[in-house]
């Protein structure tokens, strides 16, 4: 559903007004609020997924409602709706000596990058907000908004851990951007072109027709692809920014309530973005993995929300079981091993091309 | 920049403060402020019978407490020349050593917390309630026990824990692979504590460090081996000691592995122990009804999981100590901080902090 189909809808609806830019702005803000509970959803079926995969892992059961009265819920299930109550109506602090408007600003400006990158992720064939001609471009571009967001929070704050977490992040984040760019221009190599669901259609035709099996230099590709969003999306082993045990927090020490929330909302908003870029320009977005079969566009939104939550659990699961890196050996990994194999990989697949496409 | 680590921070492991110098986020100067926990313990002990010291040394060390109750309770038997019996003494030695792991689960658990890893820290509480467990089913008591008492044990073994200790050991021996494999041996993790924090062995010997950090430096040093007290001359064991498998000897993860490899050798001793154990016997038996020890002192050194742990007891002959001082090992650990943190990233100070396994309680006392 494009911005544009309902548009065009609307304006045949209502034919008297179609030089008012009222339609358009009831066509921009319908498929914007749905993708608002959307998010919303996401994020507590999400947060309710790390608690549970989490304590699955720790050998131990999770939240679980027992009991009459208030509780969680049957196995806990109202557990993140809880969470989210509670920091809704927790005390908003803002420390005396911060500087209110950018610490004010930190928070929405990192949901907003989160948020509007969601737009042009594609759920189904004709299931995209806006289907962009540069979609993947404008994707990389808005993830990067994040760290604005990190440097402010850790600035305004005026607290040394949050300082850390602030330059920690801007380093991180601002490195990884590169193997993951270079990473994505392979797909862009293969497929010739920026649209999000252009490249997904090039993967047409079952499992082998994926990008991620389309030789070995995109298997490569699509690992360092991923594990440079996690380093962007600050999800252990690459939490140094927030690091819990060494800087107590980071660039959120200072935030609670609903800030805090923000921050939150926007972690998980954007390890789905990062899984959604995955997931489309390796594993073939929307389509089915077996060819000719359930290629109907509802299978179509099953499948992509499956990838992306499968790469969403697989983050949760690395995050429960590996320590954290030191920032200096992060960079090392960023520059020394994932952009020299990145720039290779782009010579390789273009070589592959040359001789086998 | 001054950065003050602590006294809330969540891996000072207790309220310590660190105050660091910091160039970005290499660290040039650590200084660490004790004294937040001080209890004033040894003064106590000026003031109250020998008896009631013993809930005092529970305090100090309170992840060892069994181990602290046992160095004072050696010190002053030997003060006063009391022979106990040998099932006190087999008692004594499992509980001892059963306190060793449950006391480096927690260090190595904690250990994994500061480098960012979470569930092995959980993994080891799991296993280390089960210890707790045994401890509650024998004395009552989780945390702070007051169980082995002057000439003995307060209580004897209840029925059935020798069947138990041996069912915890048969479930515990193979957790310490899944330890490696979660840990010990993660890519990640040797990254970031191989290399780090090395102190020399020369280093150790001139803080006066002590322990499983010592050990981790190359140094074979265990009272347990080397003056053995109570009846540890008996049992056959290693003592594991570093050998810069991952990196250069005496670094943070030669000292977790000495932890690590000194469990399996904890469970060494408890099989010989619960084998040996003889089966009948007053634990009350020696108990003396008052003790008022001749006047003189005694100097005595256990081995605790922390290190020697060392009690200095002066006795003028009446039912009160004249002076009663502690040697503790944690805080001679904590002294070389600033040895080897210096120059390390904010990062590795926290884990090298984390490897010295320090107790707040037992350093400030």
């Amino acid at each position: 559903m494009t911005v544009d189909n309902l548009y065009n809808w609307l304006m045949g609806f209502f034919p008297g007004i179609t030089e008012s830019p009222i339609l358009l702005i009831i066509a921009i803000l319908v498929p914007c609020l749905a993708l608002f509970l959307f998010i919303a959803l996401y994020a507590l079926v999400a947060i309710y997924g790390e608690l549970k995969v989490s304590s699955f892992m720790q050998d131990r059961v999770g939240p679980m409602g027992q009991g009459v009265g208030l509780h969680a819920g049957k196995w806990g299930l109202l557990q993140p709706v809880a969470d989210a109550l509670k920091l809704l109506t927790k005390e908003d602090l803002i420390p005396e000596k911060a500087d209110k408007t950018l610490f004010i600003m930190a928070p929405f400006m990192i949901f907003i990058g989160a948020f509007i990158a969601f737009v042009a992720i594609p759920f189904g064939e004709t299931l995209i907000i806006a289907d962009l001609n540069i979609g993947i471009f404008y994707l990389l571009a808005v993830g990067s908004l994040a760290v604005i967001a990190l440097i402010l929070a850790g600035w305004s704050s005026n607290n040394k851990w949050s300082l850390y977490g602030g330059m920690r992040s801007a380093a991180q984040i601002i490195s990884y951007e590169i193997p993951a760019g270079v990473s994505i221009v392979i797909v862009i190599m293969l497929t010739g072109t920026l649209n999000m669901q252009d490249i997904i259609k090039y993967q047409d035709g079952g499992l082998f027709n994926w990008i991620i099996f389309a030789n070995p230099f995109t298997f490569i590709a699509f690992f360092i692809y991923f594990i440079s969003g996690i380093a962007e999306t600050n999800r252990t082993p690459f939490d140094i920014p927030e690091a819990e045990s060494e800087i107590v927090g980071g660039f959120h020490t200072e935030y609670s309530g609903m800030r805090f929330a923000f921050f939150f909302l926007s972690e998980y908003a954007n390890m789905f973005v990062v899984s959604g870029i995955a997931s489309t320009g390796f594993l073939g977005g929307w389509q089915s993995p077996i060819s000719g079969y359930f290629n109907t566009p509802s299978w179509g939104v099953f499948w992509m929300l499956s990838k992306i939550m499968f790469l969403v659990f697989v983050m949760m699961w690395f995050r429960w079981t590996f320590p954290r890196l030191r920032v200096d050996q992060l960079m090392n990994v960023c520059w020394k091993v994932f952009l020299p194999i990145g720039l290779l990989n782009i010579f390789g697949v273009g070589i592959w091309t040359l001789i086998f496409g | 920049m001054v950065l003050n680590i602590g006294p809330q921070h969540p891996s000072t492991h207790g309220v310590l403060r660190l105050q660091v110098k910091t160039d970005g986020e290499i660290i040039s100067e650590i200084k660490p402020f004790i004294g937040y926990l001080h209890r004033c313990f040894e003064k106590h002990c000026e003031n109250v019978t020998y008896e009631q010291v013993i809930p005092f040394t529970d305090r100090c060390d309170y992840l060892a407490s069994m181990a602290n109750n046992f160095g004072y309770v050696v010190a002053m038997e030997e003060l006063m020349e009391i022979k106990v019996p040998e099932r006190v003494e087999y008692i004594r030695v499992i509980m001892a050593e059963l306190q060793r792991i449950a006391s480096h689960l927690l260090a190595l658990g904690t250990f994994g917390l500061d480098v960012g890893a979470f569930t092995p820290f959980l993994y080891m509480f799991r296993d280390r309630e089960r210890i707790l467990d045994m401890f509650e089913m024998t004395c009552g008591a989780r945390l702070l026990y007051n169980y082995m008492w002057v000439g003995g044990l307060s209580h004897d073994l209840p029925i059935g824990f020798v069947e138990s200790a041996f069912r915890f050991l048969d479930y515990f021996e193979p957790k310490i692979e899944e330890y490696n494999n979660i840990l010990t041996y993660n890519k990640i993790f040797i990254e970031r504590t191989a290399d780090v924090g090395v102190m020399p062995a020369d280093v150790a010997i001139s803080y006066g460090v002590s322990g499983p950090n010592l050990r981790g430096s190359g140094v074979k040093w265990d009272i347990r081996k080397d003056e053995p007290y109570s009846i540890y001359d008996r049992f056959d064991f290693d003592v594991p000691v570093g050998i810069g498998e991952k990196g250069n000897l005496g670094d943070c993860w030669d000292r977790f592995n000495v932890r690590l490899t000194e469990m399996g050798e904890s469970i060494k001793i408890l099989r010989q122990a619960l084998t040996q154990i003889p089966k009948n016997g007053d634990v009350h038996q020696t108990i003396p009804k008052k003790i008022r020890p001749p006047k003189g002192s005694i100097y005595k050194r256990t081995e605790t999981p922390r290190g020697d742990l060392g009690f200095y007891i002066i006795s003028d002959g009446s039912p009160i100590p004249n002076r009663l001082k502690m040697r503790s090992p944690a805080f001679t650990a904590l002294s070389v901080l600033d040895e080897i943190g210096r120059g390390w990233m904010l990062s590795d100070v926290i884990a090298i902090l984390g490897s010295l396994d320090i107790v707040l309680g037992e350093i400030d006392r």
